[in-house]
């Protein structure tokens, strides 16, 4: 299998492959040897080259976590095959992604507008809660597809603010 | 090894309600349990699949989540004792524990309160009651008035003559509310005014009281405990000096500046003060010392307290089980000589708050949790993996405790316990943990109440992103072993009721306050 990942922003290529129980890696065109062992959902066991990780993978309901140690690192995994053609509905990797409210609130201030560029990490809205300022980030690089929300709404856990394409 | 088995079968209660949850309630289920003991949980309706009503032997449904409808409200408490039987209340912390009327009310209804008399509960309760009190007892204190300022005028002789800065204090206070901190002449008129109002609106009671104000005091606080039949010994004092906003957040025993004689002193005027509020049961007398080690009293908890496993583990006393002991008529089983101090024990209290977002809560859904354990590690926690933390109360989700030979092993089985700590799903604290135990002024004990907001102020160091390699293809392997099935759409870990979630904002803060249940 190939993969696109992108690691807080930044893209790596990715072949793996396994068979009984070996596994072959292959990193940004370097060989890696690793082993790896699902441990139970969501907690993997990985040896590279000797050195043994344990990797947390966190989901909530507004975005997806991979934790190294104490580091967490999101990340954006794509089969490069299957991309074309896809229309992307709910949060597939590849596809639009809906930014949810993650808490309740109300929104103060659209940072973007429609059909406006946006990279990863950046702000489009924010919200206000007990008094306290919380800016909503675009979990990829894209287009802001919609603005779901007015400022001055009222919003609660699992509302859909925006869309990024 | 103190304990007489066949005595205490005799004399010992059969059923114990719990009233409180969280970890405190699976702590005093858990004695209970070890007790032999039937254990009787309340819960509320955000609380039905709370940890300690399944670790309970019965548990009934006390109304909504809201405290004063619920955890806090006499009648179903008292009517969930009298249905299941219940022999005797234990109050945990906050919630009803320092509450006078609820101790009477439990005495009104022959059910027997874990903890001391409404009447001494009141001679503490009321700030400037107990510092009357403890002048009469000879206790020293900081220098002010025992009685509420009455007029702006008197309150400038007070502060003229204990000199500035001086702190203005509501004597039906707590948490930090009604304290106003005056550096000048000129700001005290206004300054009263305003604690006046606060102390009002908060507490009900606009009396005020002055202190000197201690520059950069230590808190360091001593526990006690009574039997009911006159004996009062001291078990060692806890360093609670690292603060945020005036809440305990690191706590250790012993305290890294108090030395024996020191602890000998401050204990016997600890159990002076216990004596002279007629006390019986678990208690704590909280002092203020200055950068002369000079130790005040401050005020008394009339209660069970949020920190006690690190003296639990530093002298090797179970202290809920002797609470229990004590409530059922017991005499101390040891005296002030038998008590040995051994080791070292430090304590992080986990919160679902958000350290990048200035503590914000987190309430939500936890998707995974991984907890440490092993050598001198101490879990006292009310969270499970697939748990939905409620937004309706104090979020302290666990209490994690380092114990070692030594402060130094303490600290580094601490960072190591921290390190295997996972909790997906909500934000905690436990980074600011990580970074207050690799600060070398905490490594060094050099610390007082404003060093963590001292702390705070500095920047983030940055934690480097050494490994994004192995993120990759970690991520890689888990699209291919563990794919993830709706995760992130918006579906996924739906953090509880959206209806619900509309309170939230309130909810927090409120419950909070009403609990005082931090500190």
């Amino acid at each position: 299998m190939i993969y696109d990942v992108a690691i807080d922003g930044t893209n790596h290529r990715l072949e793996l492959e396994r068979s009984e129980k070996i596994w072959r890696c292959r990193l940004n065109g370097r060989d890696v040897q690793m082993d790896a062992v699902l441990t139970r959902p969501d907690v993997l066991s990985i040896l590279i080259e000797g050195r043994a990780y344990e990797i947390k993978r966190e989901r909530t309901a507004v975005d997806l976590h991979y934790w190294v140690g104490p580091v967490r690192y999101s990340a954006e995994v794509r089969d490069p095959r299957s991309l074309r053609g896809r229309k992307g509905t709910g949060n597939d990797d590849a596809g639009p992604k809906k930014l949810i409210a993650p808490m309740p609130g109300k929104v103060v201030r659209l940072l973007v507008a429609e059909k406006e560029e946006v990279e990863a990490g950046q702000g489009i809205l924010v919200v206000e809660a007990m008094k306290m300022q919380n800016e909503i980030k675009s979990p990829k690089k894209g287009t802001v597809q919609k603005i779901v929300v007015m400022e001055g709404a009222s919003v609660n856990p699992t509302d859909v603010l925006a869309i990024i394409a | 090894m103190f304990l007489d088995f066949a005595l205490v079968l005799l004399r010992m209660f059969k059923k114990i309600l719990i009233a409180n949850r969280g970890e405190i309630a699976v702590r005093v289920i858990r004695a209970c349990r070890e007790l032999g003991i039937t254990s009787v949980a309340v819960f509320s309706d955000v609380d039905r699949s709370a940890l300690h009503v399944r670790k309970a032997d019965e548990a009934y449904h006390i109304g909504p989540a809201a405290a004063a409808e619920s955890y806090l409200n006499f009648d179903k408490i008292l009517g969930v004792a009298k249905h299941s039987a219940a022999e005797a209340i234990h109050p945990g912390y906050g919630f009803l524990s320092e509450n006078a009327r609820f101790a009477q009310a439990c005495v009104n209804a022959g059910i027997k309160f874990i903890g001391p008399t409404a009447q001494s509960m009141e001679m503490m309760g009321s700030k400037t009651r107990a510092r009357q009190n403890m002048e009469k007892a000879g206790v020293p204190f900081v220098p002010g008035t025992s009685r509420g300022v009455e007029s702006p005028e008197q309150a400038e002789q007070v502060a003229e003559k204990v000199g500035y800065p001086v702190m203005l204090k509501a004597a039906a206070g707590g948490g930090g509310k009604g304290m106003r901190l005056v550096h000048k002449p000129e700001d005290l008129k206004s300054a009263l005014e305003s604690a006046q109002s606060e102390a009002l609106r908060s507490f009900g009671d606009s009396e005020v009281y002055i202190e000197k104000a201690i520059v950069n005091p230590r808190h360091i606080e001593m526990q006690i405990l009574a039997d009911e039949h006159g004996n009062t010994v001291y078990l060692g004092e806890r360093e609670c000096s690292i603060q945020r906003r005036h809440q305990k957040v690191v706590e250790e025993s012993p305290s890294p500046i108090v030395d024996p004689e020191m602890r000998r002193r401050m204990g016997e005027i600890a159990v002076r003060v216990a004596q002279a509020a007629g006390y019986a049961n678990a208690g704590t007398v909280e002092f203020l010392v200055d950068p002369q080690k000079n130790f005040y009293f401050l005020e008394m908890n009339t209660r069970l307290q949020v920190e006690h496993p690190v003296t639990e583990l530093i002298t090797g006393l179970d202290l809920v089980h002797l609470q229990i002991r004590i409530a059922a008529g017991e005499k101390l089983p040891f005296t002030q000589d038998d008590i040995r101090i051994r080791g070292h024990a430090i304590e992080c209290r986990i919160y679902a708050e958000d350290p990048d977002n200035n503590y914000f809560p987190s309430p939500g859904k936890i998707t995974l949790l991984l907890a440490p354990s092993g050598p001198g590690i101490r879990r006292d926690s009310g969270m499970y993996e697939g748990w939905t933390v409620p937004i309706e109360y104090d979020p302290l989700l666990a209490k994690l405790i380092g114990y070692g030979t030594d402060r130094d092993q303490a600290i580094a089985r601490l960072q190591r316990a921290l390190n295997e700590y996972f909790v997906g799903g909500i934000k905690t604290n436990i980074s600011l943990f990580r970074r207050i135990l690799k600060d070398p002024d905490f490594h060094a004990g050099k610390f007082d109440t404003s060093y963590l907001d001292r702390l705070l102020k500095t920047p983030t160091p940055e934690v480097k992103g050494e490994h994004a390699e192995v993120a990759a293809i970690a991520a890689g392997i888990f699209a291919m072993l563990d794919p993830v099935s709706g995760a992130g759409n918006g579906r996924a870990g739906t953090n509880g009721n959206s209806a619900a979630k509309k309170e939230a904002g309130n909810g927090w803060k409120q419950a909070a306050r009403v609990e005082a249940l931090r500190g």
